[in-house]
């Protein structure tokens, strides 16, 4: 599949897009679905916490295993995707598009400018391979 | 996006090459390179249930007892009763330590009375033939047969599919296996059919010589049997409520305290096997611990480590869980300090959640076994 281009990256293999009331919408990349296996269940966080860079705020559980969703940037959890309580498949079916977790409100704008970009992520998901 | 996790170290069975081609990603597994799925665990869980799946079980280990004392030898090495057997019947065993610990648990095949196969776990392989060894006395042989390789197709058509392959492999079989009743096994030419399996669906087990391997599982391939991975494995041997050596079975618990008093067969009162004086106590007046199923009942995974509480006190721990794909909910075994009814907390992620205490297994027949 292809990584698309307006996305950034983190290197715990979140996605990240900006939107444009400039908030930020996150996910777990095509290549973490694809190690995960079918997921099952996922936590959303709380909606208005306000959330550091690196902290761990969701939680994607496959049939294999659980594994803890990072917030990429400080902010405020201003939505979550109320379909993965009853269809958390949509992360494996859609990661890119309707298999978004949550949307943050950053503190600082430009702390999207320095995530990874789709390049970048791609090269490191190959060597990790 | 490239698959990019094929390369796990560890041995090679048989079935390698057939295991990428068919898109397997590989993993370690008790220092054996296996796939824990081949793109949808879920998809290869519900074929098992409703069609056939095959697994590669190649890295369990085969040992073969032969010899005049092979029936008096495994009666004092096994925790049932191989006494119970007739010719071609399998039984379902621990063999436990001095202290009732379990070192394994097993199905020994008896083919005659001075003729056993009995095939065990491949992660405990080295610890089983030393204590084997050790404990060896009388008119016996103990092999570990080279060269073999073994396939598990299961689900209600494996039996079809099956015999179809193995019709069309062997081109002057000795039979075919649709005679072949549960829990019983037969040689077919120089390959050992087993009516038994790890799924809770009707199957067999091959055990056959491994230069034929790859031409078994494709001829299965192409009759339609749908390649399963560890992963299915793992989920439909929970729904059945079959033990994981290891998480629900070790050698600091007797088999009693797994929920498998069933396995101590103190019937015959000369039958010294090893174990005994605690086994039977612990059979008699229970042991410190019991084991039972549980549901979650609000959302979440059970995991095998997770607390159990009630009341807020800790009573236990969950040794297996999982998400069931055909119940849609989280299942899991657990291990408690006292016998609980009704409903208990399960902590996961410092947060109690509730459950409910079922027996096992969970599933027959693609079905709930509670309400």
């Amino acid at each position: 599949m292809e990584i698309p281009g307006d996305l950034r990256f983190t290197t715990s293999h979140e996605w990240v897009r900006m939107n444009d009331d400039g908030s930020v919408t996150i996910g777990i990349s095509q290549h973490a679905q694809e190690q995960l296996g079918d997921l099952v269940y996922v936590e959303t966080p709380e909606m208005d916490m306000s959330c550091d860079a690196e902290q761990g705020v969701a939680v994607v559980e496959s049939v294999k295993a659980a594994s803890d969703i990072y917030s990429p940037i400080k902010g405020t959890i201003v939505a979550c995707n109320p379909s993965l309580a009853d269809t958390p498949e949509l992360i494996n079916s859609d990661p890119y598009g309707d298999g978004w977790i949550f949307t943050i409100m950053p503190e600082n704008p430009d702390d999207y400018e320095n995530l990874m970009g789709p390049d970048d992520y791609q090269a490191m998901t190959e060597n990790e391979g | 996006m490239s698959d990019t996790s094929t390369q796990a170290p560890g041995k090679k069975t048989p079935l390698y090459s057939a295991h990428l081609d068919a898109g397997g990603k590989l993993v370690d597994f008790s220092g054996w390179q296996l796939p824990i799925h081949y793109g949808s665990q879920i998809d290869e869980h519900k074929a098992v249930r409703t069609a056939a799946g095959m697994f590669d079980v190649s890295h369990m280990t085969v040992v073969d007892v032969k010899g005049s004392d092979a029936q008096a030898w495994l009666r004092t090495l096994l925790s049932n009763d191989v006494a119970k057997l007739s010719d071609g019947k399998a039984l379902y065993s621990c063999m436990c330590n001095e202290q009732g610990g379990v070192l394994d648990d097993l199905i020994v095949y008896q083919l005659s009375e001075t003729n056993y196969r009995v095939i065990v776990n491949s992660a405990t392989r080295e610890k089983d033939i030393a204590w084997m060894q050790k404990n060896k006395h009388g008119d016996i042989t103990i092999d570990v047969p080279a060269g073999l390789a073994m396939i598990a197709v299961q689900g209600p058509a494996a039996i079809s599919h099956a015999n179809t392959a193995v019709q069309k492999m062997l081109s002057d079989p000795t039979g075919d296996m649709l005679d072949l009743k549960r829990f019983s096994a037969k040689f077919i030419g120089d390959w050992f059919v087993a009516r038994t399996g790890y799924t809770g669906e009707d199957g067999v087990e091959i055990v056959l010589p491994e230069s034929l391997v790859q031409a078994l599982w494709q001829t299965l391939l192409d009759d339609g049997v749908s390649p399963a991975g560890l992963g299915a494995r793992d989920t439909l041997r929970l729904e059945a409520g079959m033990h994981l050596y290891g998480n629900d079975l070790d050698e600091e618990h007797t088999p009693v305290e797994s929920g498998l008093a069933w396995v101590v067969d103190c019937d015959d009162d000369k039958r010294d096997f090893i174990g005994r004086e605690v086994l039977e106590d612990h059979k008699a007046f229970g042991g410190k611990h019991t084991f039972t199923g549980v549901v979650l009942e609000g959302r979440g995974v059970l995991r095998s480590g997770q607390i159990v509480q009630l009341a807020g006190q800790d009573v236990g721990i969950v040794t297996s869980g999982t998400f069931s794909p055909s119940l849609q909910q989280a299942i899991g075994m657990v291990r408690i300090s006292k016998p609980i009814v009704g409903r208990c907390d399960v902590v996961i992620r410092d947060k109690p959640i509730a459950a409910k205490i079922v027996a096992l297994p969970f599933v027959e027949s693609g079905q709930a076994t509670f309400s």
